[in-house]
């Protein structure tokens, strides 16, 4: 995979347009349908299907940005998300009063990403003690234990029972749990984070990254220090998680174990995989899928006679035939529909374009 | 051993220390001092045999993973599926029956069916892929776990051992001894649990001599070290990988039985000893018989011991085993660098 081709609107050298020139036309139509979605969604559009997407697509992207760069597909990510969104409801106000601290907005969201950062950045140094396969063994251990953990410990994370009323700051005088404010905050979140990982991988740094995946021990011979852009991969992968872990909390108004358990860490996985674990676009395309079939679950089972509990089982069975027959996820699929559409105006033109 | 010695002075004599200390904690009767400050001696010695027991289950699980990770570089995630699944049919054949025995050949040729059949058509089509192997696997736990969430709900099975298993037995361990009278009082323990731990043991001996005295042991053995070669000198190798991965997984369904005559079953038990396997075989070392054992025995002394004496940090405890191996071995304590 070239940087090239994963980037949309990569300038090249020779390109002297302006950025919103270099930038193509379907991305513009696209954002614009985003920003004018409030015109035509309802309320539970806007807050569940798209605010959710926006959130696990931010987690997923963190998994995105550290296996697809970084050759390291890590499980914590949902545990890293879940420790930033523990720290804003223990640090800040909640609604178990005894253990949580209270402190100002201001206090709690840098605190948050910092320990956040800090967790990962330890994790991920055990991590990559080991590399290829292990990875996903020893991440996946990390998460379990850090559930497990979370849910013994009454003291700081307040046991089974985890947090509750835990609900964002009013900036501004806006209540932005609201649906629109809230939809415009993820929208905005997650352009950032989106826009943080394709700048990234262009980056000195995003670049070195994907050569030591490629080829560590080149890249050592080279004088790269491996190990240390590997756990400063994980480190900036933190931030992402980071920022969907805080919304997922101030969505949810709430954060129990139950949240992080192992079974949420496996859907980031899924997520990614499902929408493409190469490019940063999949993960949100992944978590569209996963979001609609999640909540309209019901209705499509029911259309086809089976309960609503057998919802795992889709997300099972539709997760196995995309890493069985499409490993590139759905934006794979959908290279190969242009590649198919491109290769057949090719034989009727003569290959004259 | 001699040579460890020399080269370690230090080391060897924290080591031996430790060791009697160890062995005076679970020998001696205990000074009221000691009883002040730790508790009675039973309850040290019940977590103790808790812990080895638990270590033996944990044993039988993680084998066959590490076993099938080492041989086909297979991260097999629905490895605690499997041990479900035998679970489950046990309980069914053991109901049905009525004999706890007959349960443990019908689930082994059930179960390392299934593990026969994933490897046939699913793992033997993408070799060399581990990523997404390990993805497939992920997937299948997935689906088997909603299928049997489907097919069993979601209460909890147990398993009742059979009669001449009931009921406890009595160790040769101090438990007691009466400061009036001088009578000793001899540890009793579920004897259930003591035939477990005899039968992983012996379990463990025999593949360890099936591995390192056969000929079939010998094929694995040179297929975990180079797999390509062994193909090249004309050995069949994916039969061999089929006989491997139906062992595997055949041994995490008898664990499943056992599992399911310790404690229970219940939907999520799956990923519970998943990460059991995963923890012992990172520490022990992978795709190594003996590093599974010593694992197991860790992990599982560790996590009863933690729940008696710290029960919020158990899990912590485990945690930290797994992190100072990692940093200080990250092969695993008996894992080879490859």
């Amino acid at each position: 995979m070239s940087v090239a081709d994963q980037a949309p609107g990569f300038a090249s050298a020779a390109d002297q347009r302006m950025w919103s020139e270099r930038i193509p036309a379907p991305w513009w139509i696209f954002g614009f349908i985003l920003l004018l979605l409030p015109i035509v969604a309802n309320n539970f559009w806007l807050f569940q299907i798209m605010g959710w997407t926006f959130i696990l697509g931010m987690i997923g992207l963190s998994l995105m940005f550290l296996a697809g760069y970084g050759g390291m597909v890590s499980l914590l990510q949902m545990s890293i998300a879940g420790m930033a969104g523990y720290m804003v409801a223990i640090l800040g106000p909640s609604g178990a009063a005894n253990v949580s601290l209270g402190l100002t907005w201001w206090i709690v969201l840098p605190a948050a990403f910092l320990i956040a950062a800090i967790f990962a950045t330890i994790c991920g140094a055990l991590a990559v003690r080991t590399d290829g396969i292990y990875t996903i063994m020893i991440t996946l251990a990390v998460a379990a234990a850090f559930f497990y953990f979370t849910r013994q410990n009454y003291s700081i994370f307040n046991g089974y029972s985890g947090f509750n009323l835990v609900l964002p700051p009013k900036l501004f005088g806006v209540n932005w749990r609201d649906p629109v404010p809230f939809y415009y905050l993820t929208l905005a979140c997650a352009a950032l984070c989106y826009g943080a990982v394709v700048y990234l991988a262009r980056s000195p740094f995003g670049l070195a990254l994907q050569g030591v995946r490629d080829n560590p021990r080149r890249m050592a011979a080279l004088g790269f220090n491996v190990t240390a852009h590997r756990v400063a991969a994980y480190a900036l992968a933190s931030v992402f998680a980071s920022t969907g872990g805080i919304l997922l909390v101030w969505q949810n108004a709430q954060i129990a174990p139950g949240t992080i358990g192992i079974s949420s860490a496996i859907d980031v996985l899924v997520v990614a995989v499902v929408g493409g674990i190469r490019r940063p676009l999949g993960p949100f395309i992944g978590a569209f899928i996963y979001v609609l079939l999640q909540v309209f679950s019901t209705d499509i089972l029911g259309f086809f006679g089976f309960s609503a509990d057998r919802f795992k089982l889709i997300i099972g069975i539709g997760f196995l035939a995309v890493v069985l027959f499409s490993p590139d996820g759905v934006l794979g699929l959908w290279d190969r529909w242009r590649a198919g559409v491109a290769a057949r105006k090719a034989a009727t033109t003569g290959g004259a374009t | 051993m001699d040579n460890f010695i020399k080269r370690y002075p230090l080391w060897s004599l924290i080591f031996i220390l430790l060791a009697i200390a160890f062995l005076y904690l679970v020998l001696a009767p205990w000074p009221p001092e000691l009883v002040a400050s730790w508790g009675r001696k039973q309850i040290f010695l019940n977590a103790l045999l808790g812990g080895i027991t638990l270590g033996a289950l944990y044993f039988l699980v993680a084998a066959g993973f590490t076993l099938i990770f080492g041989l086909m570089r297979v991260v097999n995630l629905a490895h605690g599926s499997l041990f479900l699944i035998g679970g489950y049919v046990g309980y069914e054949v053991a109901t049905a029956s009525g004999s706890w025995l007959l349960a443990f050949p019908v689930v082994f040729i059930v179960v390392g069916l299934i593990g026969l059949l994933m490897q046939f058509f699913i793992f033997s089509k993408m070799e060399g892929e581990e990523l997404r192997q390990t993805l497939v696997s992920i997937g299948l736990s997935i689906v088997f776990a909603d299928l049997m969430l489907w097919w069993w709900g979601g209460q909890s099975y147990s398993i009742l051992a059979p009669q001449f298993l009931q009921g406890p037995m009595e160790l040769p361990l101090v438990s007691n001894v009466n400061e009036a009278t001088g009578v000793v009082t001899w540890l009793r323990y579920p004897s259930v649990r003591v035939w477990i731990l005899v039968a992983a043991i012996v379990i463990g001996i025999a593949m360890w001599l099936v591995l390192n005295r056969t000929a079939l042991g010998m094929l694995i053995r040179a297929g975990v070290d180079d797999r390509e070669m062994l193909a090249a000198s004309g050995v069949r190798i994916h039969l061999v990988f089929l006989a491997v991965f139906g062992f595997g997984a055949g041994l995490a369904g008898i664990a499943g039985i056992v599992g399911a005559t310790f404690q229970s079953l219940s939907p999520g038990e799956d990923t519970r000893f998943l990460l059991a396997s995963l923890v012992v075989v990172i520490v022990g070392g992978m795709g190594s018989i003996v590093g599974a054992a010593l694992g197991a025995l860790i992990i599982g002394v560790a996590e009863q011991m933690g729940f008696v004496y710290a029960p919020t940090y158990s899990i912590v405890l485990t945690f930290l085993i797994m992190a100072a191996v990692l940093a200080f071995r990250p092969q695993g304590l008996l894992g080879t660098r490859r």
